[in-house]
């Protein structure tokens, strides 16, 4: 077990390696940070004037070079927008991301591997179609849209939620219910296809054969099994959460990471959109590996992978 | 950032009918207003956002004070001035102000902050604002003098708009990181909260100075950033906003017909034109021909943009700069619309049968896509490139753009040169290069009498329209949205001014 997670830990660091240096290609490729930076009214004068302060003259590698260095010291130097150290703006920023997808992901996953579990066990059942409708449902709507109606029936007619804001708990039930259902149709669908196709198989019919309770089949020898690709899966949708909550954060005014980041693209603030490529594609990498991880210690044939 | 057809959902949804809390904050003196766009630093100089503007406005002075509606420059920190000579300004400091930390206001702050600012290594944003400036002396603790890189009529103007005067002691030590956390002025409001980006709380100055901008009524403003235009609706209706502006003419015009708001609408600085490569800086194209300029002025039908699209206090211009503007005469060419017109010279021009052309815009994709079509009528085919205003930027710089439909907001300074003098003396983004123009515009630029000024700027002007160089379309307006609870009346500079907000 201790090779593979080593293994493991080398090939995420290489991994956060190249994409750190392809983001950092893709970033010079997409536009003139200096235009970027001196924003809509500045003149001709002021964008030279800003690439020569910044050292946008120099050879893209020897700029990719010093930031490594100072990156790997903590020191994602200053975002150009806000003028204050990137590494603070974004811890900042990243506590309510990190709330809004840990409370995604457990609302996605408390609701869809029950709904999963129950529709596997009844297929075609009423509880089975409802859980399918609330998949495509959740598939089809769009978050923007969803989140408006939730602030027009909670927080305008029946006054019970604020609007926007990340004030208190009560400000994150709205966001977390949007941007949890985002991703709990897959998980859902993901769980039932896996319980199914478990329940089927020649070691339940043997279990249940050699007289095992019905709870110790489903949970102890078909979950368990069942649930791999959802570990996998949901890990990836952390992910994806914590990076892609853009649009939820923009509807709740929240000012988290993901919005900071699609602000920061629009804006060529590069030490920021720099930096932050770097913290998701980690926590991706991490989620991945804690992933790989459980898998294994789920199936412990996965150890030889 | 999101889609139109749920834009008005809201409006549509709350037209309807839905009950709605009453929550004036009228009773605890604070209004609530909500900014779209993310403010950077909030030190003034370090910011080109509209959004700092009015922060500035709020927490700063500067020397002079331009009046918004008379447009008649008095004294804020400064009691008098004078040209000593036409590089030279010395000003005569108000005395007995002092700044929100304490500090005294003197000829000391002046000195440093005109120092500070016009150093280019400083860093300031919009160097535009302050490059005209060599440097401050002091006279004596109230007597102060600017000294000027060139002949620049227009500092009056600069001095009353975006150059603010920060205490010596606190920005030498805090710096513009500092002043961006913890801003500090003479203003009207201090700020007691910053989260950058965020949420901004200001707090009425108890001890302002007896300044033209009046004095601060509502004790408390309290500003969140909502990026979302629907969102902010929604806060607005469930009580947590009192106002907000830039609102879409769609949802204003809804919202104006609930009794429980004030809409008004007035007119910006921006204005919206057309820009061809006269020049031939992209390579010989159509517009190097003064016939197919004049073509695609002929070809817009301003004014039913103005009615369908931009609505409200907007207007037609013919002119390259914003009518109140000085300097900006309106005694120009005007091309009505006229398709037949248009068609007659660009056959003349060898275009018998028009053209195909790469146009680009970056903003407002439904005035841009409109005026597409007015030119497809009359034979001009576009090939449509909706880019961000960077990289539009980044191939205008470089000369690559046959034609765009761009806007400019003169920095709500109301003085030609601001926009004018930006776009034609030969700078990178001027598509013209005209030489005559140039000249003339030095000559304004530079000359400290206001007649000769207008004189020059005026024959600048006319070669411009005469030579249909750009086709200037319109103006932009805004909208304010507020409870019935607040008083404002917005000026045309698009400056949202807190100090002039009271409750009824």
């Amino acid at each position: 077990m201790l090779t593979f997670i080593l293994k493991r830990l080398g090939l995420a660091v290489l991994v956060a390696v190249t994409v750190s240096f392809i983001s950092f290609s893709l970033l010079f490729l997409s536009g003139d940070p200096a235009a970027a930076l001196a924003g809509e009214t500045a003149s001709g004068e002021d964008v030279e004037a800003l690439r020569r302060l910044y050292g946008f003259d120099r050879p893209m590698l020897v700029q990719y070079g010093d930031w490594l260095f100072s990156a790997l010291q903590g020191d994602f130097g200053e975002s150009y927008y806000f003028k204050l150290p990137v590494a603070s703006l974004i811890a900042e920023r990243l506590q309510v991301t990190m709330t809004l997808g840990v409370c995604g992901i457990l609302f996605a996953l408390i609701t869809a591997v029950p709904l999963g579990v129950v529709a596997a066990i009844r297929p075609n059942s009423i509880i089975d179609r409802v859980a399918l409708f609330l998949s495509v449902a959740g598939q089809a709507m769009p978050s923007f849209w969803f989140g408006l109606i939730l602030i027009v029936i909670f927080a305008i007619q029946l006054g019970m939620l604020p609007p926007s804001g990340a004030d208190s708990w009560r400000h994150f039930i709205m966001p977390t219910i949007v941007l949890g259902y985002y991703a709990m149709p897959a998980i859902m669908r993901l769980t039932r296809a896996g319980m199914l196709d478990v329940l089927n198989s020649d070691y339940i019919r043997t279990a249940r054969a050699k007289g095992a309770g019905e709870s110790r089949v489903l949970f102890k020898h078909a979950l368990r099994n069942a649930i791999i690709p959802v570990v996998s899966l949901a890990a990836v949708q952390m992910g994806f959460m914590l990076g892609g909550s853009i649009v939820v954060e923009s509807v709740f005014a929240l000012h988290g990471a993901g919005y900071l980041a699609w602000e920061s693209i629009a804006r060529n603030d590069l030490p920021t959109v720099q930096a932050l490529i770097l913290v998701f594609s980690m926590f991706y990498i991490v989620f991945t590996f804690l992933a790989d991880v459980l898998n294994a210690w789920l199936d412990p044939r996965m150890r030889s992978a | 950032m999101l889609g139109k057809t749920t834009t008005t959902l809201l409006a549509s949804v709350l037209a309807a009918g839905v009950a709605m809390p009453a929550l004036a904050d009228k009773a605890s003196g604070t209004l609530n207003v909500a900014f779209t766009k993310e403010l950077e630093n909030v030190d003034s100089y370090f910011n080109s956002s509209r959004e700092g503007v009015v922060l500035q406005r709020a927490i700063w002075d500067g020397l002079i004070y331009r009046d918004p509606e008379t447009n008649e420059y008095v004294g804020n920190l400064a009691t008098d001035w004078e040209w000593i000579d036409d590089t030279t300004l010395e000003f005569k400091l108000r005395e007995g102000v002092t700044f929100h930390n304490g500090e005294a206001f003197n000829a000391d702050d002046v000195v440093y902050t005109v120092n500070f600012v016009a150093k280019e290594e400083s860093g300031v944003k919009t160097q535009r604002n302050v490059n005209w400036m060599e440097s401050a002396e002091k006279i004596d603790e109230y007597t102060v003098r600017i000294n000027l890189k060139d002949k620049f009529p227009a500092a009056i103007e600069f001095l009353s708009g975006p150059v603010s005067m920060y205490p010596d002691e606190y920005y030498a030590e805090a710096g513009p990181s500092g002043m961006g956390l913890k801003p500090v002025g003479t203003g009207p409001y201090k700020a007691v909260e910053v989260t950058p980006g965020q949420h901004f709380v200001l707090e009425a100055n108890e001890n302002y100075h007896d300044s033209p901008k009046g004095q601060p009524e509502i004790e408390k403003i309290d500003i969140r950033t909502i990026p979302d235009v629907n969102t902010q609706m929604a806060e607005l209706f469930s009580g947590s906003l009192d106002l907000i502006w830039q609102v879409p003419a769609d949802q204003a015009n809804k919202l104006a017909t609930m009794d429980q708001f004030t809409v008004a609408n007035e007119s910006t600085m921006r204005v919206g034109y057309l820009q061809m490569d006269a020049a031939g800086r992209s390579g010989e194209n159509p517009f190097t021909n003064k016939l197919v300029r004049e073509a695609v002025n002929y070809a817009i039908n301003r004014q039913e943009l103005v009615d369908a699209l931009l609505q409200g206090a907007s207007k037609v211009v013919y002119t390259p700069c914003f009518p109140s503007q000085f300097g900006c005469n309106q005694d120009v060419t005007e091309y009505e619309y006229d398709p037949e017109k248009a068609e007659e010279l660009l056959a003349e021009a060898g275009y018998p049968d028009g053209f195909t052309v790469d146009f680009y815009a970056y903003r407002d994709r439904q005035y841009a896509e409109a005026i597409t079509s007015y030119l497809n009528a009359v034979g001009i085919q576009t090939n449509f490139n909706m880019l961000q205003y960077s990289a539009l930027r980044e191939l205008n710089m470089k000369g690559e753009v046959p034609i765009s439909f761009q806007t400019w907001g003169s920095y709500s300074i109301n003085d030609a040169s601001a926009m004018v003098s930006q776009f034609f003396k030969h700078g990178s983004l001027d598509s013209t290069r005209d030489d005559q123009v140039l000249e003339w515009l030095d000559i304004a630029d530079s000359s400290t009498d206001p007649d000769e000024r207008v004189e020059y700027y005026t024959k600048a002007l006319q070669r411009i329209t005469e030579e249909a160089y750009w086709a200037p379309m319109f103006t932009y307006n805004t909208n304010y949205v507020f409870k019935n609870e607040v008083a404002y009346t917005p000026t045309p500079d698009e400056v949202l001014r807190f100090v002039d907000m009271s409750w009824n």
